[in-house]
Parts: structure tokens; C-alpha cells; sequence
């Protein structure tokens, strides 16, 4: 539970302010000294890494050198070249990553609300549903994805049911489709989705609920008017965690998907391991990060929930 | 039970935990193939850090040789690429060989893809340091880079007597004539398979692949040696011959056309395998080790057969990379290994291509039954049908990789 919460609080729509400056001094340098293994250890796994990448992203092969041999220059081509040869594969991640955000919403926000909102002055029952959200983390999502390749084999019954009702035709398959990618994806992210907003609804005062009604609200209407509003918290922040992950994911493309599927992530993967292509690579990393770092941020301000960043 | 672990390049991460889960239970195969996706994962991440930029200079210079005073060797191998004991626990050959030599021998399992362990060791080796490890075992095409890159050390051919007994075939390959820095560990073929159920007219050629009766079942291999070799040996190309680009291309046009008309399902690693098993395919260009642990282990359902016009041969290769300060222990390491005798007794346990003269004969008293296995020791007649794919120079190999990870969507 208490794993759960911290997900949803974001900074600024919790409670936790600061004591005031009541402390004076030394709480202040000590609250720093406390701060210090944490910054220590973004230097050093997060800015280093951030800057090797873009330099790397900017090197030239050695004239004449062997495969993998890259020296220090500034190649701005490289961003050119990988983003003319690999925007299908980027565009496709965030597809996937969208639609699979949408549907873990669609899906996430009932199971929610029903845990946090109907389940409420039930501790056990709602103990217990939560585990059920959670457990699925008890095992490897990989695991758990291969087993969703053995369910939607071409053999399973799934397909033969789906195929019976004329769902599919009759040589259709599911693995090895976009449809199976997207489907992993909201399947490992759902609980990313859920647990922030239910995080947000588990503080939603009845009383407002009632209000609505009061005022002549019907259910619909206090459910957008209220309900949402007063979630959207959790709502932001439960699609940052699925949205951002998801598009840059890309085991459930390899297990669920096949060659017309290929994510960003596969891309990174093989420009790196396969041709060592280091600064191809580092590029293609760097546009990730940027491209989501923009998306996010122009759906934050949308949404008008800038204190989350 | 160990071929199918060989050799699947696609992601080390999802083979190893592919490998958890089809054992099914948690042995030491499950344990080490988890830890070894987590190294790969490290590896990945290290890699990432450092930029994965290796040093540009001149060749780097061997290290000296402390053999005399430690009495030690390290080897990195691929998982299940050694006889093993379960019972036990232990590997019986590299026991005896400890016991025999004095020289303590650790075995580690730390080699999960060609690519990924290359860019592992790569910048120690640029610099001539000490990897931890004595011998490395990597295949054909990497092995080529390693000699090249001057990243191993020249063998001495006076401390392995043995190594006499190296099939002839593989004495003279185009990446190290006369083999003074490598030797031979294991072989194995690519070829065609396919369920005999499904398919029961069987497939004679890679032709046979793109019959419309198999559209969207068939599964080619993510190794561009194997996959586009055995399509231009079905061109009549000799791909062990002097070939071009034109060759090269032609073949690859093929490639794309099956993927984008959806008759190719999905270009994989190794795990084309559970893929025959769980019926999403019913044909594939695979290995010949991975055909014969499937129907060991799921029901002889599956037939394996190098192509009419030839299939492909690869091997892993013994090397000592150019930091091991204990080249004398290594080769006798190696040496031992190449009599015959404990030659076989790996081949019964690893079921692949046994690259020692007499193995054959040897086998007569370990299982009389894998005698005759052509997989194993396969006779003239298999073996002439069988190419190595030519070395490509540093240029063409980053060409043609680019070419062939851009038409398999990559």
C-alpha cells in the first residue's frame, strides 16, 4: 500500500509540504548532506551516460579502420542519416506506445475505480484485488510475454475460437502481428496505469460525488465533472508510466510481433550489436529521449498538471 | 539438449529466459540462463556507457606468459557446449583434465552471442588487458574479426601435438591458414526443417520454402550467414567461392520479398524452435543441433536436411585472446581436447560436429548409436554439401549487415 501510494503522489498533489523554515540551518545542510548519495549516483549512472551518448552520437568512422572503430568528431550527419533511414520504426513505437496507453486507460480506470471507490471500507477486498494487479510483477514480464505467444499460437484455441466465429479468417493468425505487439504492451503496462489512479480515487471525497447529485448531475455527468477532474492526477501520471516505457519497449515487439513490427528499441539494438554502428546507435538514442522529453511535456501542459514535472 | 541454446544472436536477455522457460523446471540451466541475460543485459548498459568506442592504435602486443608459476586456465564457452554431469555436478572431461595436467581449469558459460560478447571484451582487448579469460570460443565470422583485429595470440603449435587431428576440412580456413591462432571446437549445419505432419512431401530445396501451401508459417534465420547463404546456394552460388555484391543482392531481394509478402512469418534467432513446437511454424532454415534436441525431447515430429543445392556449415573456435598471461596452460587445455577419446565423449554429451580425426572410432565404445549420426560425424558425401560462408572483409561485412538488418525490419 504504501509502494502504491508513493506512485500516485506526486510532488504537489500530496499533502507532504515541507515543514517551514522553522528548523533553521542545520536541518537545512543536513537535508543536503542527505541529498548527496542521490546526486552522487545521477552523476554518475545518468549524466555521464547522457553525455558519452551524445558525443558518441556525434563520432566518425576511423578511415580505413575495422568494424566498431569510431574516433571523436562532430558527425551531424549521423542525426540526418538515422532519422531519414528509421523514422517508419520511430513513428510505429509511438503508434504502439499510444494505442496501447489508450487502451490501459480504458481499461486501468474501471479497475481503479471499482478497487479504490466501490471496494472502499473493504480493507480486505480491497488488499486483495490490489495483489491481483500487482502480482503479475512477481514473475518476468519476458516469462509472461512468452506465455502470451504460446496462448495466441496459431495452434492455440484461442485462434481456433476466434476462427470459429469468423473473428479471424480462416488461415489468420495473431502472434506475429502489430495487433499482438500493442496487445503485450498494454497487457505489461496496465498496472502502471491502474495503480497511480487508483492512487488518486482512493482520496476522492464521496461527499463530491454526492454534490453532483444534488445538483441534478446525472451519473455521466458527475463522473466527467467530478470524478475525472479530481483523478487526473493519477490519470497523468499513470500514462507517463505506461506511455514512456511502452515506446521505447521493445521485447514484446521480438516475442509478439515479426519483421514488419520492428520498434525503435530493435533498431537501437541492432545498429549497436549487430553492425556496430556505435554512433548510429547513440543518435538514434538521443532522438528518443528528445522526442519523448517534447511529447510529454506538451501533454502536461495540456492537461495542466505542470507540477508533476 | 544443447544445440538449440547455441546460437540465437537476436537478443541475449529473451534467449536466456527462453531457455528458463522451456526447461520448465528451475535447474542450473534456468539459474544460468538468467544470469547470463542479466549479463548480457549489464553488457548492454556498459557498453552503452563507455560509448562502446575501442582505441584506434596499432595491434595490441600479447602478454607474457606466466604459465610456468600459475597453474591456472580460464575458459568462456557457450552454455551447454561441454559434457556435464548432473548428478555430479561437474564436467567429467575438464576434471580429468585438471586432475592429469596439474592445471586448474575454471569453466565459465559466458558467451550468450557472438556480437554481444565481442562488444564486451572489445575495449579491454583494443588495449592488450587481461579479459579474465584464457580461451574464448567464438564462430567462424567472429573469429575472423578477432585474428584480424590482432586481438588473439599465435599458438604454439610444439605444445599441441593433438591438434594433428583436426578434421582436414578445417585445417585451411580462409580466416587463419594453417590455423596458428585458432582451433576448431564444435561444427554444426544450416539447413532445412520442417514438421512432418504438416508437411509430410517434406522440402528438398529453399525453393520449397516459398510454396503458397506454407504463406505466413515459414521462419527464417536472423544469422545473414545462414539465411542469405542458403539462398544463394539455392541460386547456385558457391558461397565459399569468390561471390560479389551482385550475388550478394540477388539473394537478399529474395529475403525481402518473402518478408514483405508475408510468407516469411518472422526472421529469428534461435527460438524458431519453440516455434516448431507450439506449431506457429511449420518449415524454417534452422540448425541441425536444435532439430535433433526437438524431437529428443517433444516426439520425433520434425526432419532436418541440408538443402539439394547445399547447406551451410559454421564453427566455434578455440582462441586465446592477447591479454592471457597463461597461453602454455591454454594450449595444453587445448591439446587435451584433441584426443580423440575425450573428443567423443563431448560429442555424446554436446550432439554437434566432433572436428577430431578418430572421435568416430572412439565413439564405438561410448554409444555405438551416434556412430552413424551425420550430424555428428558426417561422412564425405554430407560434408561436401555442406559450404563455409567466404570471410568478408571488414568493408563488406558492415555493408552487407546493414543491407540485410534493414530488410528484416531492423
Amino acid at each position: 500500500m504504501t509502494i502504491v501510494s508513493a506512485i500516485g503522489h506526486g510532488p504537489g498533489n500530496g499533502p507532504a509540504s515541507p515543514p517551514p523554515a522553522a528548523q533553521g540551518r542545520r536541518g537545512r545542510s543536513g537535508a543536503y548532506l542527505l541529498l548527496l548519495p542521490g546526486m552522487a549516483y545521477l552523476t554518475l549512472f545518468f549524466v555521464f551516460p547522457v553525455v558519452a551518448l551524445l558525443l558518441t552520437s556525434l563520432y566518425a568512422p576511423v578511415p580505413g579502420g575495422d568494424i566498431g572503430q569510431y574516433q571523436p568528431a562532430f558527425e551531424w550527419r549521423n542525426y540526418v542519416v538515422a532519422l531519414s533511414s528509421y523514422w517508419p520504426q520511430m513513428l510505429r513505437s509511438f503508434l504502439y506506445a499510444l494505442t496501447a496507453t489508450v487502451a490501459a486507460f480504458l481499461i486501468g480506470y474501471p479497475m481503479a475505480y471499482v478497487i479504490a471507490v466501490r471496494a472502499r471500507g473493504r480493507p480486505f477486498l480491497q488488499g486483495m484485488l490490489l495483489v491481483l494487479v500487482i502480482a503479475p510483477f512477481f514473475t518476468s514480464f519476458i516469462l509472461r510475454t512468452i506465455a502470451w505467444k504460446q496462448i495466441l499460437a496459431d495452434e492455440s484455441f484461442v485462434v481456433a475460437a476466434l476462427r470459429a466465429v469468423q473473428l479471424l479468417p480462416p488461415d489468420g493468425r495473431l502472434t506475429a502481428t502489430g495487433f499482438a505487439v500493442v496487445c503485450g504492451l498494454t497487457y505489461n503496462f496496465l498496472p502502471f496505469m491502474t495503480l497511480p489512479i487508483y492512487a488518486s480515487l482512493e482520496r476522492l471525497d464521496p461527499r463530491l460525488v454526492e454534490a453532483g447529485g444534488d445538483l441534478y448531475a446525472g451519473a455521466p455527468t458527475t463522473f466527467l465533472r467530478v470524478t475525472l477532474p479530481l483523478s487526473m492526477p493519477g490519470v497523468v501520471s499513470g500514462t507517463l508510466l505506461t506511455f514512456i516505457p511502452a515506446s521505447g519497449d521493445y521485447v514484446n515487439s521480438v516475442l509478439l510481433g515479426n519483421n514488419t513490427t520492428t520498434m525503435i528499441g530493435q533498431v537501437i539494438d541492432s545498429r549497436f550489436f549487430k553492425v556496430a554502428d556505435y554512433p548510429s546507435a547513440a543518435a538514434l538514442s538521443v532522438v528518443l529521449m528528445a522526442a519523448i522529453l517534447l511529447l510529454v511535456s506538451a501533454y502536461v501542459r495540456r492537461s495542466g498538471t505542470e507540477e508533476l514535472l | 539438449m544443447t544445440q538449440r541454446d547455441r546460437r540465437p544472436p537476436t537478443d541475449p536477455i529473451i534467449r536466456a529466459l527462453q531457455r528458463a522457460q522451456r526447461s520448465g523446471v528451475v535447474s542450473r540451466r534456468s539459474v544460468l540462463a538468467g544470469g547470463a541475460g542479466i549479463a548480457g543485459m549489464g553488457a548492454l548498459l556498459a557498453a552503452c556507457g563507455t560509448g562502446g568506442t575501442p582505441g584506434t592504435g596499432g595491434a595490441p602486443t600479447p602478454a607474457q606468459d606466466r604459465s610456468q608459476d600459475e597453474k591456472v586456465v580460464s575458459w568462456a564457452n557457450w552454455t551447454l557446449y561441454l559434457d556435464y554431469d548432473d548428478v555430479t555436478q561437474r564436467y567429467p572431461t575438464l576434471e580429468a583434465f585438471s586432475e592429469t595436467s596439474g592445471i586448474r581449469a575454471t569453466y565459465s558459460e559466458d558467451i550468450e552471442d557472438n556480437d554481444a560478447y565481442f562488444g564486451k571484451i572489445q575495449g579491454q582487448l583494443a588495449n592488450g588487458q587481461d579479459i579474465g579469460q584464457d580461451i574464448v570460443t567464438l564462430t567462424d565470422w567472429m573469429a575472423a574479426r578477432m585474428i584480424r583485429l590482432g586481438y588473439t595470440q599465435e599458438l604454439d603449435k610444439g605444445n599441441l601435438p593433438h591438434a594433428a587431428n583436426l578434421l582436414e576440412s578445417l585445417q585451411d580456413v580462409s580466416f587463419d591458414p594453417g590455423r596458428s591462432h585458432s582451433l576448431t571446437w564444435q561444427s554444426g549445419f544450416g539447413g532445412l526443417a520442417w514438421n512432418k505432419q504438416a508437411v509430410p512431401g517434406g522440402l528438398r530445396t529453399v525453393s520449397d520454402l516459398w510454396d503458397p501451401s506454407l504463406a505466413g508459417r515459414v521462419e527464417v534465420l536472423s544469422e545473414m550467414r545462414d539465411t542469405v547463404g542458403l539462398i544463394m546456394l539455392d541460386q547456385g552460388v558457391d558461397v565459399a567461392g569468390e561471390w560479389g555484391d551482385d550475388e550478394f543482392f540477388r539473394a537478399l531481394e529474395v529475403l525481402d520479398e518473402q518478408i514483405s509478402s508475408g510468407q516469411i512469418r518472422q526472421v529469428k534467432g534461435n527460438s524458431y524452435a519453440e516455434d516448431l513446437v507450439s506449431g506457429d511454424a511449420l518449415a524454417v532454415i534452422g540448425w541441425s543441433g536444435d532439430i535433433t534436441v526437438l524431437n529428443f525431447e517433444n516426439g520425433e515430429n520434425w526432419e532436418f536436411v541440408l538443402p539439394e543445392a547445399g547447406g551451410t556449415l559454421w564453427s566455434d573456435n578455440l582462441m586465446i585472446p592477447i591479454g592471457s598471461p597463461h597461453k602454455a596452460n591454454a594450449e595444453a587445455l587445448m591439446d587435451y581436447y584433441y584426443q580423440p577419446e575425450v573428443a567423443a565423449e563431448v560429442a555424446a554429451y554436446v550432439n554437434y560436429i566432433c572436428p577430431v580425426e578418430g572421435a568416430r572410432e572412439a565413439m564405438e565404445a561410448i554409444d555405438p548409436e551416434l556412430v552413424d549420426n551425420q550430424l555428428i560425424f558426417p561422412d564425405d558425401e554430407t560434408l561436401s554439401r555442406s559450404h563455409v560462408f567466404r570471410a568478408l572483409s571488414p568493408e563488406e561485412e558492415t555493408r552487407y549487415n546493414n543491407e540485410f538488418q534493414s530488410v528484416i525490419g531492423n
